[in-house]
C-alpha cells in the first residue's frame, strides 16, 4: 500500500460485518442506508483484511462481471472471511482460462435443455415424500423429511455418488459450509476426509464406468487430458456439496417466507402456474448469507459506485442487498410472486453464476408445487431451529403440520 | 474462414457468463447479451462461452455449419 493510500484510509474505521442476524431470513438496515450512500463501504470481518462492500444492483453486476475482478487472487492473500478457515479451493476461486476449463467440462449437464429431462423425476420424488409424510402423520420436518432428500438424491443420481452415503457426506458438507465452528485445522482435516471419499469413488467409476457425470469428468481426464486428478476430485467434491446443500436451504426458506406472506400463499395455491415466476422472486426476495462472502480482489484501478477500488484491494458484493435495489426493483421490500423482468442475483452473476442453477430453478419449482397443493393447511406447529454459524441461512429443522 | 455468432434474446438471461469469459467477443447490456463482432475471426473462446452459458442462447456457426456449443 502507497503512502497515498494509506491516508486516503485513515480514520476509516471499517465497519464489522455481516450485517445480518444469523438466525431468521432478516436483511439489515444498514443495506438500505449504504445503498443511498454515496461510495462504498469499509467493512472487516473476523478474519481476514478489510475490504470494500458493494450494495447496489449496477455495483454488483460491475464486479462480479468484470475480469477485472478476479477470484483466484484470495488464494494468495489474506481474505475477508466469517471463519479461521479459508475455503479458496476448488472452480470457485479461479478465473478464466482455467476456470473456463473446467466450467465447459460440466457446463453441459446442467443446461436448462438437460436438465429438464429430470423433471419428472423430481416431480415423482416430492409426491413420494409427501405420501411418506402423510402416512406418518403430522408433525414432520420439512427439512429432514422432504428438502433435503430431493436435491440430494438428484444430485447423487447426476454426479454417481451412493444415495446411502448420505449421513456420511451430511457431516462433512455441512462443515465446508461452516463458517467458524471449525478451526483452520479441522477444517482442513474435513476436507481431506471428502477429498479421500470421493477419490475412492472415482477409482470405482474408474473400474466400473458408469452413465453418469463422474464417469465423464474421468474420461475427460484419462482421455482428454483436460484436468488433473486433484482438479477432478475437488470438481466431484464441490459438485456434491453446491449440488444439494443450497437447495436444501432454500425449499424452508421459500416455505418460510410464503407463511410469512400468506397472501402470497393463497395466490399461488390459487394458480400454480404462478410457481416459476414465484421461485424467482423468492430468489430475489430472501437474503440466503447473513453476509457476502468470496471476495473479488481488483486486479486494477477501477471505479465502483463512485468509490476509486485500488489494485490489489478486496471488494465483498452483498448479492441479497442488490436484490432489495430500488433502482433496479419496484417496490423491492414487497414480496411480489408475479413480479415480471425479474432479474435477480439470486444464482450470482459473471463467469461463476450458479453452475446448478437451472436445476436448482426445476428442483425449487417442483419441490414447492407438490407441497402446496398436496397440503393446502400447512403451517409451522413449533419452532425453528436455524443454522448459525453457516455460509448460507435457513432453518435447520421446521416442524410442520397440515 | 469467418465465424458468427448470434445470441437468442428470448433464451438469454443475462447471467454474465459469456462477457466474463471473453470480453473480447461479448458485452451484456441491461437485459441481454450481445456479440461484440458477430462476424469475425475463429476465437476458441466463442465456442467456450457457447458451451458455458447456462441458458443455451449462444449460436456458433461456420458457414452453414453449427459450430458451438460442442455437441
Amino acid at each position: 500500500m502507497t503512502t497515498a493510500d494509506t491516508e486516503r484510509l485513515a480514520g476509516v474505521e471499517p465497519l464489522t460485518y455481516p450485517f445480518n442476524e444469523a438466525k431468521g431470513l432478516g436483511i439489515s438496515e444498514a443495506y438500505e442506508q449504504a445503498r443511498t450512500s454515496t461510495g462504498l463501504l469499509r467493512v472487516r470481518m473476523a478474519y481476514g483484511e478489510p475490504a470494500w462492500l458493494v450494495t447496489r444492483y449496477v455495483d454488483a453486476r460491475l464486479v462480479l462481471g468484470d475480469r477485472r475482478f478476479s477470484r483466484a487472487e484470495s488464494v494468495h492473500r489474506d481474505p475477508p472471511r466469517q471463519g479461521e478457515a479459508r475455503s479458496d479451493s476448488g472452480i470457485l476461486s479461479m478465473d478464466p482460462p482455467d476456470h473456463t476449463r473446467l466450467r465447459t467440462l460440466v457446463a453441459k449437464a446442467f443446461t436448462v435443455h438437460q436438465v429438464e429431462k429430470l423433471r419428472p423425476g423430481v416431480t415423482e420424488l416430492a409426491e413420494e415424500l409427501l405420501d411418506g409424510l402423510e402416512a406418518s402423520g403430522p408433525p414432520a420436518d420439512l427439512v429432514e423429511d422432504y428438502a433435503l432428500p430431493i436435491p440430494v438424491a438428484v444430485i447423487c443420481r447426476l454426479l454417481g455418488v451412493p444415495e446411502q452415503d448420505r449421513p456420511r457426506f451430511r457431516v462433512w458438507s455441512d462443515a465446508e459450509l461452516s463458517t467458524s465452528s471449525l478451526t483452520a485445522e479441522e477444517s482442513e482435516a474435513n476436507r481431506e476426509e471428502l477429498r479421500a471419499y470421493m477419490a475412492q469413488l472415482i477409482e470405482h467409476h474408474r473400474r466400473c464406468p458408469q452413465d453418469d457425470l463422474m464417469t465423464a469428468l474421468i474420461e475427460a481426464r484419462d482421455v482428454g487430458d483436460r484436468l488433473s486428478e486433484l482438479e477432478l476430485i475437488d470438481l466431484c467434491v464441490g459438485l456434491l456439496v453446491a449440488g444439494h446443500e443450497t437447495t436444501a436451504t432454500q425449499i424452508p426458506n421459500f416455505v418460510y417466507s410464503l407463511l410469512e406472506h400468506p397472501d402470497e400463499l393463497a395466490r399461488l395455491r390459487a394458480d400454480t402456474s404462478l410457481i416459476p415466476t414465484a421461485v424467482e422472486e423468492l430468489m430475489r426476495f430472501v437474503p440466503l448469507g447473513s453476509g457476502a462472502g468470496f471476495p473479488r480482489y481488483a486486479m486494477e484501478d477501477v471505479e465502483v459506485g463512485g468509490t476509486l477500488v485500488r489494485a490489489g484491494e478486496p471488494v465483498l458484493v452483498a448479492v441479497g442487498a442488490a436484490n432489495r435495489d430500488a433502482l433496479r426493483f419496484t417496490e423491492p421490500g414487497r414480496l411480489d410472486i408475479t413480479r415480471q423482468g425479474n432479474q435477480h442475483l439470486g444464482f450470482g452473476h459473471g463467469v461463476h453464476h450458479c453452475l446448478g442453477a437451472p436445476l436448482a430453478r426445476l428442483e425449487l419449482q417442483e419441490a414447492l408445487r407438490a407441497l402446496v397443493v398436496r397440503f393446502p393447511r400447512l403451517r409451522l406447529t413449533g419452532d425453528i431451529e436455524w443454522k448459525t454459524q453457516m455460509l448460507v441461512r435457513g432453518p435447520r429443522s421446521m416442524p410442520v403440520g397440515w | 474462414m469467418t465465424w458468427h455468432i448470434e445470441i437468442d434474446g428470448h433464451q438469454c438471461m443475462a447471467s454474465g457468463m459469456c462477457a466474463g469469459i471473453a470480453p473480447e467477443l461479448f458485452a451484456l447490456d441491461d437485459d441481454h447479451a450481445r456479440p461484440l463482432h458477430p462476424d469475425g475471426p475463429a476465437d476458441e473462446r466463442a465456442l467456450d462461452a457457447a458451451d458455458a452459458c447456462p441458458a443455451m442462447a449462444i449460436t456458433v456457426t461456420e458457414g452453414e455449419e453449427v459450430i458451438g456449443p460442442r455437441s
